[in-house]
């Protein structure tokens, strides 16, 4: 198996979650995005750490993973805040710091 | 020769004195008059002394002194001059000097000097005296003292300076001085105008002063190469033939109107009748026998340059004669017209200034200096008495037809010291005028002149009988004045104002009728007959003290001068004729008021009215001068000022105003609104448009702010790895 | 090797689409689901690359927990469950033409860099081995996530709460 094969993968991955975030007008739906993409970038890590024989590729993807799953846990309240406070959570309305 | 060598003193002390009264006389007991005459009687001690010295020094030189001997050597260049030569007395300090240019304040003491500073000292002295009892209680006491004493030190620095720059000064000083003592009684206004006429008038011919005096300058300037103002070596330069006869004939013309000014010569005499609006004290010295002088004494002392420039010694009519001559005849004939017994002698002087003038313009320099010596004498002595006359006889009145007459048994010593005056003034044998008079109407014939030993004779006639007319008014006949004394103040002419007669006036003539004056007046109307009887004796023939005292002795002064100014011998025949025709004068007129000859002719013909009109007008000089040359420089002047002003000046005034309103609307309009706030604005609006587009940015959503994030990024990298 | 590839090639095209499907789905619901592939074809690369351990976390951590919480927040926002017309916003192609661009960088880079490079001798990587690393050499960011996660806890329990 070629290592790039992984790696492009990842890279699709990711810009897709990219596209996402911009693109997607429901707070959770961008929340989901940032999820693709991190997605990806442990796709890249492991990748890396099975090519170089080493540990640092899986414990650091154990890392990115808890730390995706706090930022998400986060993420989620204050999208419920937003929501509270606007009854709605498409983030066109959250412009307060327009101008 | 301490007196000589100490000279400047003499002008010094009056001057100091004329301070010293300004400053303190007010709170002295006799008012500042006893610092005024002692001043005056020390400048005269020392002039008798400076006098004395300097004929010592004549006859040192005639003798065997070794300054005699070295006078005589120079001599020798003017050989056929049988006078030694008399070297003058010479000092002098440099005040400033440039270039080889220096100029000098100094004393010049020979024997014109040293006569003049004796005339002046011993006239001044009188008159001091003289004022004493004259002006005694006048408001301005004080200040008259001072201004007498100023200008008798005016007067010394004009005739001992050494220069012509300083005589000038003196000039000036005298001129000021006349002013200021014409006008003393200036509330009224007759007097102050002819203060101002006398000033103005001076001043006329004071252009000519400057102007000469200027061109002395040059005179000796193309002779020896380096300017100066040094009356020696003016002297000397006028002789000179390197010095262009078109020069000196200037320098003689400008100094010549100088003289026509100051001493009353025709046309502009007609100040010195006015001038007597002053006090009698005042009229005696200085117009009479003292600052009116100093033309003629300007005329002495610069002799070669008018020497030259006239031609006089070639015969024949020159200017300076000329008018000297016209000055003679036109003053008597205006003698005769007076009712006022000082105008008549204002008149007279102003014919024998002429007499003077005359003199030096046909070449009789020693007669002219003599004249002026006598004059100065009798003239004040007929002044003062005149002044006795209206102090006590008349109540201050000078009209000889309406107050006087008669007094000759009311005041016996005024009336026989002036019949002395008059008869020096007339000529009569042995008296000084006779002598003076006399000898210019010789060396008139002696020199080629016969013209005016014509003027001068038919001069003589008129002075007799103006002279005998005015003595008869006020002397004989009958008292025409008021007697009783006075319970309402009179309105007089320009003498005392009524403010003063009913002050401190402590003489009591009002409640006696005319009297005999107070001491104070007739001592000094007495030293000065003493004078008019024998200051002629000086010069009588073959004793010829004067000449050989004063004439000046400088041979290289008057080089080629000498042999004209010889003096005539005495003509026995020539003199006989001038005291017959002053005697046929005197009694023609004393006919006419006996009786004897028609009278009132002027009343009865038109062609006498006429003729008295006329000279009682004064030739309409007056109207000419005032009414026509004044009035058509003024007018013009003054019209074509106020054209300039209104529509030259002012306009340039509105047109700069207007223009600066319009630049300021220009500027207001375009410059600062458009252009300035236009661009302020127009910064503002930038700002504030671009800040608008940018705010476009600014929209508030994080998804757009994560592109503008990502895009960059991507951008960058893009770049990076294409430009790597 | 074949079997590898083609395995690999299968799970990618499933990641693939699943990805796709997140981003373009109507229906949010759909969208969380199509997560679900991706993080599932996600845990499947990993043990073709013999990485188990972190394999099935992700299958617990990920799919287990996260994607239970993306649901609760569906609910909890009142998303709207049925397709909606569209959950784009107006940033839709600027936003495909930067990911289209950064894809082809990325990929263009890596293709560059490691053009050729194999991956060799895959074996299992055993649990212990891995959890050694992390309570030996990795144990200061071990405790460091611990302290996050309390962090994170507590801050979600604030921010979330009515008061």
């Amino acid at each position: 198996m070629l290592l790039n094969q992984f790696l492009i993968l990842a890279a699709f991955l990711f810009c897709t979650g990219v596209y996402g975030v911009l693109a997607r007008k429901h707070a959770v739906l961008v929340l989901m995005s940032i999820e693709l993409m991190l997605a990806g970038v442990n796709l890249n890590l492991v990748a890396f750490g099975a090519f170089r024989h080493t540990d640092i590729g899986q414990v650091f993807a154990l890392f990115v993973l808890t730390i995706a799953a706090a930022e998400v846990g986060i993420g989620l309240a204050i999208v419920l805040l937003i929501y509270r406070n606007l009854h709605s959570a498409d983030l066109d309305d959250v412009d307060t710091m327009k101008g | 020769m301490w007196f000589l060598d100490h000279a400047w003193l003499v002008p010094l002390i009056p001057a100091l004195s004329f301070v010293v009264i300004l400053l303190l006389g007010r709170r002295m007991p006799r008012h500042g008059s006893e610092v005024g005459v002692s001043a005056v009687a020390i400048s005269f001690l020392l002039s008798c002394g400076a006098a004395v010295q300097w004929i010592h020094r004549v006859q040192d030189a005639k003798g065997g002194s070794a300054l005699g001997a070295l006078g005589r050597s120079i001599g020798h260049l003017g050989a056929e001059s049988s006078e030694a030569p008399v070297l003058p007395v010479l000092h002098s300090v440099t005040w400033f000097q440039n270039g080889g240019v220096k100029l000098t304040a100094g004393i010049q003491i020979d024997g014109l000097a040293v006569m003049m500073m004796f005339v002046v000292t011993i006239i001044s002295l009188l008159v001091h005296i003289y004022s004493l009892e004259y002006m005694r209680g006048d408001r301005r006491y004080t200040y008259y003292y001072a201004a007498l004493s100023l200008f008798t030190a005016s007067m010394l620095l004009l005739v001992v300076s050494d220069n012509t720059l300083q005589l000038l000064v003196g000039w000036e000083l005298v001129g000021v001085c006349s002013f200021m003592l014409i006008g003393h009684w200036w509330e009224e206004q007759q007097n102050s105008n002819a203060a101002v006429k006398a000033f103005l008038t001076t001043r006329t011919g004071d252009i000519g002063l400057l102007t000469g005096v200027i061109m002395t300058f040059f005179v000796i300037q193309r002779a020896t190469g380096v300017g100066s103002f040094n009356i020696i070596e003016l002297n000397r330069a006028a002789s000179n033939p390197k010095v262009g006869h078109t020069l000196i004939l200037w320098t003689a013309a400008a100094l010549m109107l100088a003289i026509i000014g100051k001493s009353g010569q025709f046309p502009l005499h007609t100040w010195l009748p006015d001038a007597m609006a002053g006090p009698t004290p005042v009229s005696a010295l200085i117009h009479a026998a003292t600052m009116v002088v100093a033309g003629v004494y300007l005329g002495a002392r610069v002799y070669p340059v008018f020497f030259n420039g006239f031609s006089i010694g070639s015969g024949g009519v020159n200017p300076m004669a000329l008018i000297g001559g016209i000055t003679v005849l036109i003053g008597a004939a205006l003698a005769f017209v007076q009712d006022d017994i000082k105008k008549v002698l204002a008149y007279s002087t102003i014919s024998q200034l002429g007499y003077m003038v005359m003199a030096l313009g046909v070449g009789a320099w020693t007669a002219a200096v003599f004249h002026l010596f006598t004059h100065a004498f009798f003239k004040a002595d007929l002044f003062l008495g005149a002044g006795s006359v209206s102090h006590s006889g008349s109540h201050h009145s000078f009209d000889m037809k309406k107050d006087m007459g008669g007094l000759k048994k009311y005041m016996p010593q005024t009336y026989y010291t002036f019949l002395i005056g008059t008869l020096a003034l007339a000529g009569i044998f042995p008296l000084a005028g006779f002598w003076s008079k006399d000898e210019i109407l010789a060396n008139a014939g002696h020199n080629n002149f016969k013209f005016f030993l014509v003027i001068g004779l038919i001069g003589a006639f008129l002075t007799a009988a103006y002279m005998t007319r005015c003595i008869y008014l006020t002397f004989f006949g009958e008292y025409r004045g008021a007697q009783e004394p006075h319970a309402v103040p009179h309105v007089d002419e320009a003498e005392h104002s009524p403010a003063d007669t009913a002050a401190a006036v402590d003489h009591d003539a009002h409640a006696h009728g005319p009297h005999e004056s107070n001491g104070l007046i007739t001592v000094p109307l007495w030293i000065l007959s003493f004078f008019a009887v024998f200051a002629g004796f000086l010069n009588f023939p073959h004793f010829s003290k004067f000449e050989e005292w004063f004439d000046p002795r400088f041979p290289v002064e008057f080089h080629d001068i000498e042999p004209i100014l010889h003096p005539a011998a005495f003509n026995a025949i020539l003199a006989t004729i001038s005291v017959l025709v002053a005697v046929t004068a005197g009694s023609i007129v004393l006919a006419y008021y006996r009786g004897m000859l028609p009278q009132r002719l002027s009343e009865r013909y038109a062609f006498f009215r006429a003729g008295k009109a006329f000279l009682v007008n004064k030739y309409y000089l007056d109207y000419l001068y005032e009414n026509v040359i004044v009035a058509s420089i003024k007018g013009p002047i003054a019209d074509g000022a106020y054209w300039f002003n209104q529509h030259v000046i002012d306009n340039v005034l509105n047109y700069t105003g207007r223009g600066a309103r319009a630049l300021g609307r220009v500027t207001y309009d375009y410059v600062d609104q458009k252009g300035v706030d236009g661009l302020v604005n127009g910064i503002a609006t930038v700002t504030g448009d671009s800040g608008g587009e940018v705010r476009k940015l600014e929209t508030g959503r994080l998804q757009f702010y994560a592109l503008m994030l990502v895009a960059a990024v991507v951008i960058f990298a893009g770049a990076l790895w294409i430009f790597n | 090797m074949i079997a590898e590839n083609v395995a690999f090639g299968i799970i990618a095209a499933a990641m693939a689409l699943g990805a796709i499907g997140v981003v373009r789905t109507k229906n949010i619901v759909h969208a969380a689901l199509y997560l679900v592939v991706v993080l599932a074809g996600g845990a499947a690369q990993f043990i073709l690359l013999g990485q188990e351990f972190v394999a099935w976390v992700q299958v617990l951590v990920y799919i287990g927990a996260v994607i239970v919480l993306f649901l609760f927040g569906i609910m909890l926002t009142r998303a709207p469950m049925h397709p909606a017309d569209s959950l784009d916003n107006n940033l839709r192609w600027p936003a495909a033409v930067t990911a289209l661009f950064l894809v082809g960088i990325l990929s263009g880079l890596l293709v560059h860099t490691f053009h050729g490079q194999k991956l060799n001798d895959l074996e299992p990587v055993r649990t212990n081995q891995i959890t050694n690393s992390i309570f030996t050499t990795y144990i200061v960011p071990f405790e460091v996530v611990g302290v996050l996660l309390l962090g994170a806890l507590i801050g979600a329990v604030l921010l979330a709460r009515k008061d």
